[in-house]
């Protein structure tokens, strides 16, 4: 029986890993599959999810309205800094990169100014459970399933909706989208505002896990770099089996020799990737089937 | 010598003629002879403004000539400066063994964008994943050198220290018979200033020769460059060695000149800063690079008075405001509205 316990702790370990990679490398790899811009400011859309989160949580407000509202709250940012900003730079994929940071340095800092170095957070919702002797919390073990579920919405989003097929289109080719009547420069915005948005959705899902300070973005940055890097531009494709890969690699490692070591583990096996699969997982995919 | 001349005064950096270098010796004059006109404070002041030119000259090399955008360069800054501690407090200062402890900590960073560049160019990854590969390796260093304050994260006789970082590493040190000239205050100062001086007009030559004119096509189509026989990756590894070198020298001459170094000098706010002076300068020109960086380290000091977060806010905006405002950077822009100014008064004379 006690082997099935540890198993489950393994498992538990990997799902774990698995959401937090999922979630922290959405709202990027949607921005990057759509316009091929790494938006550095990634990271403070995730702090504005949370902090909003926990503001409005420790005002009054119900938990899962308290993360809708950190949704929206990133969201919006998102729709404000497209549109005074990033849109300027569509054509100049560095200029657009090196822009996004700025706006990560002006937002933490300014954070830190308005807010202090740290906020009192929320406790983490609905207890623990145990299994065997080992305890585990409710709330992380359901994490994964929203990860799952999010990704299933966003396979109908980009699949099933007109939106997703003109999104689809403008990401193939844009200026055939363009000429056949696609409003590519809205696709693009409702693209930026939507990655906005699930950054901010993964900051308010972890608020209650964590605590909220101004430089959080960074403990989430990394973790989304990589999975975005080896998932590929394609999105739908690439990026679960990608968080699902990176998940093992960490639970493993992690288990076995600590968080640091788990960290490496990630970035030894990024490096890896692209030296043997430059366009990621997608793009061996994509390949694979394009021999057929 | 003419060709050598040619080379320096070449076409791919904007200050040249004669007006040019006359100013520019009058500068150096300058800033050689401040430390018998100012106080201690001054000169050590100036030599921290000196010490960083080095890295966003690199960078200047990397990402306006070459085109490859790195977003860790801090992480050659910290290895060196580890390297350096590690090495001279281990080794002591006699002997003149500060020199090797110097060399080796030039040499690791080299040897770490050759094999992380490796990995990188020769994987055929496109540009904007450098960036992000570069900025996860410094973050991952920097998370690593921050845990390492246990005992048991000592090499040889050099503690790591974890977040306070290492310190009391030796200065460098050339051991005469009785006297030892310590390298400290205005000695260290000129030794900066002259670094400054050869790895400028040493990339000037660069970025003109041949190197430099394939590097500035790889920069604007590197499909077309391989097209016509070049080894591409060869170019790009090699300016991303110069670029991890240059940012190693930075780190060596930073640890030396406050015989400290600290995880959080590679950090994420830390990494930012290469990228904002050499944007803000213009990244396409040496000297304007060599200029900003000088000039927003100082201002960035003035401010730090106020707090630290202070300054970083507006390097952040100033950043906002280049990319959107002057992408050529602001020394560029400034001269290049001086110099049309110029023209159109001799056309209505």
């Amino acid at each position: 029986m006690d082997y099935l316990f540890q198993a489950y702790a393994v498992f538990y370990q990997f799902a774990d890993a698995f959401a937090f990679l999922t979630l922290s490398g959405l709202g990027l790899a949607i921005i990057f599959g759509m316009m091929g811009v790494i938006n550095l400011a990634h990271g403070e859309f995730i702090m504005c999810g949370a902090y909003v989160t926990v503001l409005s949580a420790r005002a009054g407000l119900a938990l899962p309205l308290a993360m809708l509202a950190g949704t929206a709250a990133a969201g919006l940012v998102g729709y404000l800094l497209e549109r005074h900003i990033v849109r300027r730079l569509y054509q100049r994929l560095f200029d657009s990169i090196v822009a996004t940071w700025s706006i990560s340095i002006v937002a933490t800092q300014g954070m830190l100014i308005v807010a202090g170095p740290s906020i009192e957070g929320i406790k983490t919702p609905m207890g623990s459970f145990e299994v065997g002797s080992l305890s585990f919390s409710v709330y992380r073990a359901i994490l994964p399933f929203i990860a799952l579920a999010l990704l299933g919405a966003l396979y109908w989003l980009f699949v099933r909706t007109r939106f997703g097929v003109h999104s689809r289109a403008t990401i193939q080719d844009a200026s055939m989208a363009k000429a056949l009547g696609v409003d590519t420069r809205s696709i693009y915005s409702k693209t930026f505002v939507l990655g906005a948005a699930l950054a901010g959705l993964t900051g308010a899902l972890y608020a209650p896990t964590m605590t909220a300070v101004p430089t959080m973005g960074t403990a989430f940055i990394v973790q989304s770099f990589v999975t975005v890097v080896v998932s590929g531009a394609d999105v739908m494709l690439g990026l679960a089996p990608s968080a699902a890969i990176l998940g093992l690699i960490q639970a493993a490692l992690t288990g076995l020799s600590g968080q640091l070591i788990g960290q490496i583990g990630l970035l030894v096996t990024v490096i890896i990737v692209i030296r043997t699969l430059p366009t990621g997982l997608s793009g061996f995919f994509l390949r694979r089937n394009g021999e057929k | 010598m003419r060709r050598f001349l040619n080379l320096l005064n070449g076409p791919r950096t904007l200050g040249r003629g004669l007006q040019f270098w006359v100013g520019f010796c009058v500068v150096f004059v300058i800033a050689a002879s401040m430390p018998t006109f100012t106080d201690s404070f001054a000169v050590t002041n100036l030599t921290f403004f000196l010490v960083w030119t080095f890295m966003a000259l690199g960078l200047s090399v990397m990402w306006g000539y070459g085109g490859i955008l790195s977003f860790g360069q801090t992480a050659f800054f910290g290895l060196a400066g580890y390297t350096y501690g590690v090495v001279s407090i281990n080794l002591g200062d006699a002997h003149g063994l500060t020199w090797v402890a110097l060399l080796v900590a030039l040499l690791l960073p080299v040897l770490l964008a050759l094999v992380l560049g490796y990995f990188m160019f020769y994987g055929g990854i496109r540009d904007v994943f450098v960036g992000i590969v570069t900025l996860s390796v410094t973050l991952v260093f920097e998370t690593f050198m921050a845990q390492t304050a246990g005992p048991e994260w000592t090499i040889g006789d050099a503690r790591l220290n974890g977040f306070n970082g290492m310190s009391g590493m030796p200065p460098l040190t050339i051991n005469g018979g009785e006297s030892n000239l310590i390298f400290d205050g205005p000695p260290l100062y000129w030794f900066v200033l002259a670094l400054v001086l050869v790895c400028y007009l040493g990339l000037r030559l660069l970025v003109n020769s041949r190197f430099g004119r394939v590097l500035v096509a790889i920069r604007g189509n590197p499909d077309r460059v391989e097209m016509l026989g070049y080894n591409v990756r060869m170019y790009q590894l090699s300016a991303f060695a110069i670029g991890g070198g240059m940012a190693g020298l930075s780190g060596v001459l930073y640890t030396l000149w406050g015989a400290y170094i600290t995880p959080s000098s590679m950090g994420l706010n830390a990494a930012a800063l290469p990228i904002i002076w050499v944007a803000a300068g213009g990244r396409k020109d040496l000297t304007a690079v060599l200029v900003a960086t000088v000039a927003l380290t100082w201002v960035s000091q003035q401010l730090a008075i106020y707090g630290n977060q202070y300054a970083l806010i507006l390097m952040g905006f100033l950043l906002l405001c280049v990319v959107l405002g002057a992408p050529e950077g602001f020394v560029v822009s400034l001269v290049m509205f001086f110099k049309r100014k110029l023209a159109l008064r001799k056309q209505l004379a």
